[in-house]
């Protein structure tokens, strides 16, 4: 399978001279299989230069997940521009809104009403489908697998491995890494780090050995003491994630929308890369991986 | 009847918390660096809160590969935020009226409540259940009787003379709830715990915690523990829930203990702490 990034940046986007290299767009990764269907995840603005080289494959049959709902995932979906031609057929995926108990397609239509958008959600021409994912569900496209994991973010976010041919990678979403609220002196403490352990080997289970793996790394460990909690993790904590996964690659990906491509150089050149096998990457738009 | 229950499980939606958790909630959601730990707290001690947002998680629509258990659990698998949101959705229903048409007293009530989910759960410590498991008697004490919550909120008037003739003909409140209502409050409680997907363990303890019905109880030691935390909350006359008569113990959970319930009392020792614990959930 062939992976795309289209998109690399976390919370808005960022056009400017200073990320001219990396790139501006908020988060969207394009994977063509062998068979040659078209998964996308995420919708963010990368999403609108990907549509464009996608027109030249109509009628378009294309399956889009979410990892979340939140905008710098999103923003792009209404400007995909083959949700507007007839004839394509576009499934998107993502979690039930279990906090205002609304699905997926709520969700989304709602970023097209009047008061946000020209055209209204039931006014697009292509046939757009929506699924609901629990969790674990795997989604066969073709022979190609697609299945989620909840991570660990504001909103609930899923993080997703797609198998083609042999091949694997994993894309974390936004994603922090677990951390107790208890300190060690308090009762629930123990019974806190045992949760969390059995929710990470979950997640491990489900992603060891992936040969990509695509991680949210938003902040430096110094930028990190302030914002704890807000669902984000670190270069060092992919890093981390990367020793008990064992990928071929990982990519840190969701780059702060303040970062320049200077800053993001520098911060990769005093990452402490343990030596082994895999091998780190900063994600960057246009770049793609042939696996 | 089963129209009335089936009609008072839908109303049962609509419910809401504790008056004092309501207003603990919104107080400490409306900092946008909430307390982790002092939300956990004040949603597991409220019945109806950790219910609602137990059912809202483990919900069928949502789909979780996992069943969650506790409010801990929720945040380490949801994410704080999420928690924070769902609790905040539940208090802004509103609050239970502390004084009902039924003359169930709320505040008795959920003292009640939370002496008998503190007794569960010490007398669990102590006979040996490992730490990891003794959230789920806490819990069972804290639910057990969310059943009259339910009747004293939607049939207030029937539940009434329930309430009264039970203590008038002193006969077991369940008794009375059966004549007046169609059903008792364990029926009632594990049918809520069942529809809103919590652990078959819990909806039996429920069902089960003034007897043995015959049907299959999934965790026979849970079952057995709240049925005596329950007489012991009952005897000590820790908070009321409109019932002070003591149920007999079954042979089999005489047998478990191996003492009366004196010789329980005695066991669990001195539980003043817990009670002024729970107190701090109840008084504003």
């Amino acid at each position: 399978m062939k992976i795309k990034f289209w998109g690399v940046r976390g919370s808005i986007p960022s056009p400017g001279p200073k990320t001219v290299r990396y790139g501006g767009n908020t988060t969207c990764i394009y994977i063509e299989t062998d068979e040659g269907e078209h998964i996308i995840l995420d919708a963010g603005t990368g999403i609108f230069p990907l549509a464009h080289t996608l027109l030249s494959k109509l009628p378009l049959k294309c399956h889009i997940f979410l990892t979340h709902t939140h905008w710098d995932h999103i923003q792009g979906l209404p400007f995909f521009v083959p949700i507007f031609i007839p004839g394509n057929v576009i499934d998107i995926y993502g979690a039930f809104d279990l906090v205002t108990n609304r699905n997926l397609k709520d969700v989304l239509s709602r970023q097209m009403d009047y008061t946000y958008f020209p055209v209204r959600e039931a006014e697009l021409k292509a046939e757009i489908k929506y699924h609901v994912l629990h969790e674990r569900q795997t989604i066969n496209i073709g022979s190609t697998k697609v299945t989620n994991v909840l991570m660990n973010h504001p909103v609930l976010n899923f993080g997703y491995r797609i198998d083609n041919n042999g091949k694997s990678m994993f894309f974390t979403g936004d994603n922090e890494p677990l951390y107790n609220i208890y300190d060690p002196a308090d009762d629930f403490y123990g019974e806190y780090e045992k949760l969390m352990a059995q929710k990470n080997n979950m997640i491990f289970e489900l992603i060891q050995g992936v040969d990509v793996l695509i991680a949210d790394a938003a902040y430096t460990d110094e930028e990190y003491k302030m914002k704890r909690g807000w669902g984000h993790g670190t270069h060092s904590s992919c890093i981390e994630m990367s020793k008990v996964v064992r990928p071929s690659a990982l990519y840190l990906t969701h780059h702060e929308p303040t970062r320049s491509d200077d800053d993001l150089e520098k911060i990769y050149q005093n990452i402490n890369v343990p030596s082994g096998d895999t091998s780190y990457f900063l994600a960057k738009e246009g770049l793609e991986i042939i696996l | 009847m089963k129209d009335v229950q089936q009609n008072m499980l839908k109303m049962a939606e609509g419910m809401p918390a504790f008056p004092k958790s309501v207003h603990r909630v919104l107080e400490l959601t409306s900092d946008i660096n909430c307390d982790a730990k002092e939300l956990v707290r004040v949603i597991e001690h409220d019945p109806v809160l950790i219910l609602k947002i137990l059912k809202l998680v483990n919900s069928a629509s949502f789909g979780l590969y996992q069943k969650i258990t506790s409010i801990n659990h929720a945040v380490v698998y949801l994410g704080l935020n999420t928690v924070k949101n769902l609790a905040i959705i539940t208090a802004t229903i509103g609050v239970l009226p502390r004084k009902n048409k039924a003359g169930l007293e709320m505040d008795q009530f959920l003292l009640h409540s939370l002496a008998t989910a503190a007794i569960a759960k010490i007398l669990a410590s102590k006979m040996g259940v490992p730490d990891a498991d003794l959230f789920d008697y806490f819990l069972a004490g804290l639910l057990h009787d969310i059943g009259k919550v339910v009747f004293a909120q939607f049939v207030p008037n029937k539940y009434k003379t329930a309430l009264d003739n039970a203590i008038k003909k002193e006969i077991p409140l369940y008794e009375s709830e059966r004549a007046a209502v169609g059903a008792d409050h364990c029926q009632m409680g594990s049918m809520v715990a069942a529809k809103w997907q919590l652990p078959a363990s819990l909806v039996d303890c429920i069902r089960e915690h003034h007897g043995d019905t015959g049907e299959n109880i999934s965790d026979q030691r849970l079952s057995d523990y709240l049925f005596i935390a329950n007489q012991v909350s009952k005897e000590l006359k820790i908070g009321f829930a409109g019932e002070s008569l003591l149920d007999e113990i079954p042979d089999r959970i005489a047998k478990r203990f191996g003492k009366n319930l004196q010789e329980i009392i005695a066991f669990i020792g001195d539980i003043s702490g817990e009670v002024d614990k729970a107190l701090v959930f109840i008084k504003n």
